[in-house]
């Protein structure tokens, strides 16, 4: 931490690169870097596409007929309808277009929700320890344990009783995700809590007089929520997955409410039976995509946070002050805080 | 060789020798009591939280028969099943109902869930068991062969077949596998556990009857049967073990780049020990502590992807009888089945800990 102080007015770094993403961007390179830049593209492409949905859709999510009367069930992709109909007679290019906005709404709700509480409870849990912290603990690893699935069907149930309304449906679905990832925030908070706690500056800031409250929060927390740009990749990908996992067990958005790709899947068994194929592959494809892209970025950013795992320049090309960073606090990578990338999904 | 092997699987600085001395027999059980004993707080937790949640909504009788009886056959229900009482007696009755192993009866069909985890989790424990065995051949060597070529561009392949095998869900997987081999090219069955046919043929079995379609089939003795059976494992097993490979793969490959750093390698690799071996048993092995500790934790995942595959293949294991059960919103069975798995998953997790205990010392208490 102290070298990291000294290091840092030396070479003039601006704001802009050391934004948590952008000064990764600069640490890495080779494959890396090219893994990174792909990542980010598609990201960049799925939330520009979920928010200009409205314009972009050529018809509503719900959507039955226009002023040429029904679309018709199951029309094969071309003409009017380029991805052709769904067996309830939804334009499907309508619906995966509309769907990313319903993605991309679950997922800040769920990750923002997630990210209060769980870093809260991780810092309240760390830094003052005792039987609340053992307490924690011991909750959070029985979740943790658990299948985040069946747990996410539970929450659903009880937070929307099975049908819901548009911004309803997504609060519960963004719930029922936040129930499982609190205990994540929690523990990778808390191990880091549990460590910056026994640094020295923590320590003066006591004896400076400061109060727990704001040795908390000023000291604690701001060197501890270095690692949340990385977990929030990785949980985005995942609660793309268990929101569609959610629609396509039937717990999910109702059709007439969003769009929402799970859900399309799951009414596309029985029309893969029968060889019609537009009606899954094309919402299941949005789903790959939008995962792939995002846990392409969650995956660089964790691997350039681990020394082990980072590819390094050339010895020729001397380390930058950047290359010096680590997306880790003290450049160091402590088991205890490892971040158990892509598990506990359904 | 053999006085070396030894050395070569322990990389780490030796074992202080006051907590050696206590002798390793001893050691590994008093670890594996306190890991069971650790077991009762992790069900009673989940248990709690499963009930709290379901009964925050109401009585299970309401849920499931709300609207379809009057209000007063409702209120008789209710009385009868004593789900008037208050809360608290009846979540202590509960608990003591699942310490003695009853987890409670379905409403719909009248059925107790432990008969469920007869019937169906035999179905459930055959798809994870054919899912881990394609997780095994296709993750563990692919990783070891990425780790070996780290940064090279069959490691860059690997990889994003890895990242895509996470980011398709299972679900996807099953519906495309099940378009491109059952519609299109009519090889392999559309879903379902075994013809009609095979599944009269093994009621002949009487007692003898597992459950476990492939015991199953061996027991008729009939190759027909076997192949039957085999055939409708394959999609069901490749979409849920392709995703197990993928995170097998990675894991693998983190933990043996991990390993494959250490000096003793070198010091192997000086004394002329193959590439092949190298790779295959001196960063393996050392690694494989991690690896085993990560799986344990996939069997949640496991459990849970089986869920979403059955539902695609119509496999009627847990997984589907869950569904189902939750479309009839009959929330005892749903509580049931729930809490039955939070027992499987503390009970498997607790298996795991101790065979990464037998393997590295270290990790006892």
């Amino acid at each position: 931490m102290a070298t990291l102080a000294t290091d840092r007015p030396r070479r003039r770094v601006t704001l802009w690169q050391r934004l948590p993403v952008v000064r990764e961007l600069r640490q890495s390179v080779g494959l890396q870097r090219g893994m990174l830049i792909v990542g980010l593209v598609i990201t960049g492409i799925f939330v520009f596409i979920a928010i200009f949905a409205p314009v972009l859709a050529p018809y509503g999510f719900a959507q039955l007929k226009d002023e040429n009367g029904l679309f018709g069930a199951q029309v094969p992709p071309g003409g009017e309808h380029l991805l052709g109909t769904t067996v309830g007679g939804f334009d499907v290019l309508s619906r995966v277009i509309w769907g990313s906005q319903t993605a991309l709404a679950v997922i800040v709700v769920a990750v923002i929700l997630s990210i209060f509480a769980g870093v809260f409870l991780g810092l309240l849990s760390g830094y003052l320890g005792g039987w609340l912290d053992r307490m924690l603990v011991v909750i959070a690893d029985a979740v943790f344990a658990f299948p985040s699935l069946l747990l996410a069907i539970v929450a659903a149930i009880v937070i929307s009783g099975g049908q819901s309304s548009l911004w309803g449906g997504i609060v519960a679905a963004a719930l029922s995700i936040t129930v499982v990832f609190i205990p994540q925030y929690f523990r990778l908070i808390r191990a880091e809590t549990v460590r910056i706690k026994a640094e020295a500056y923590v320590e003066s800031a006591k004896v400076v007089g400061s109060s727990t409250g704001r040795i908390m929060f000023r000291h604690v927390l701001r060197n501890a929520t270095r690692t949340l740009p990385l977990i929030f990749t990785l949980n985005s990908s995942e609660a793309i997955l268990t929101l569609a996992g959610l629609g396509f067990l039937g717990f999910g958005i109702q059709p007439t409410a969003a769009a929402e790709w799970g859900y399309d899947l799951n009414r596309s068994i029985s029309d893969v039976t029968s060889g019609i194929w537009w009606t899954s592959v094309f919402p299941g494809l949005a789903i790959v995509l939008v995962v792939l892209g995002i846990t392409l970025v969650g995956e660089s950013l964790n691997d350039l946070a681990d020394p082990r795992l980072r590819t390094r320049r050339k010895a020729t090309v001397a380390p930058t002050a950047d290359a010096e960073v680590s997306a880790m606090p003290g450049g160091t990578y402590d088991d205890s805080v490892d971040i158990d990338t892509l598990e506990a999904r359904p | 060789m053999t006085s070396t092997a030894p050395a070569d699987l322990d990389p780490v600085e030796p074992i202080p020798t006051a907590r050696r001395s206590r002798g390793s027999g001893g050691g590994l059980l008093r670890f594996i009591i306190v890991r069971f004993l650790l077991i009762i707080p992790t069900i009673f937790i989940l248990v709690t939280m499963v009930f709290v949640l379901m009964r925050s909504i109401g009585d299970p009788i309401t849920a499931a028969l709300g609207g379809r009886l009057s209000h007063d056959q409702l209120a008789e229900r209710i009385h009868s099943a004593g789900y008037d009482r208050p809360i608290l007696v009846q979540y202590f009755e509960y608990i003591g109902q699942i310490f003695t192993g009853n987890f409670g009866t379905a409403i719909s069909d009248g059925r107790p869930v432990t008969e469920l985890l007869v019937t169906y989790g035999a179905a459930t424990l055959e798809l994870a068991f054919y899912a881990l065995i394609i997780a095994f051949i296709v993750g563990i060597p692919l990783g070891m062969l990425a780790a070996y070529l780290r940064d090279k561009w069959p490691d860059a392949i690997l990889r994003v077949l890895a990242i895509l095998a996470y980011a398709t869900p299972v679900f996807f997987a099953g519906l495309l596998l099940k378009l491109v081999f059952a519609v299109w090219l009519k090889v392999l069955p559309v879903a379902g556990r075994a013809t009609t046919r095979t599944e009269l043929d093994m009621t002949r079995l009487g007692d003898r009857r597992t459950g476990i379609y492939l015991i199953d089939a061996f027991q008729l003795g009939s190759s027909a049967a076997i192949g039957d059976v085999l055939q409708h494992a394959v999609l069901p097993g490749l979409a849920l073990g392709l995703l197990t490979a993928g995170l097998f793969l990675r894991l693998v490959r983190t933990n043996v780049i991990g390993t494959l750093s250490m000096d003793y390698v070198d010091a192997a690799r000086s004394r002329g020990v193959s590439e092949f071996r190298l790779v295959g048993t001196h960063a393996y092995k050392p690694a494989l502590v991690p690896i085993i500790t990560v799986m344990g934790l996939q069997i949640a995942l496991l459990l849970g992807g089986a869920v979403l595959t059955e539902t695609t293949f119509e496999w009627k294991g847990l997984g589907f009888k869950l569904t189902e059960y939750l479309s009839a919103r009959d929330f005892v069975a749903v509580q049931g089945i729930v809490a039955l798995l939070a027992v499987i998953v503390a009970l498997s997790n607790f298996i795991v800990d101790i065979i990464a205990a037998i393997i590295d010392p270290r990790v006892r208490y």
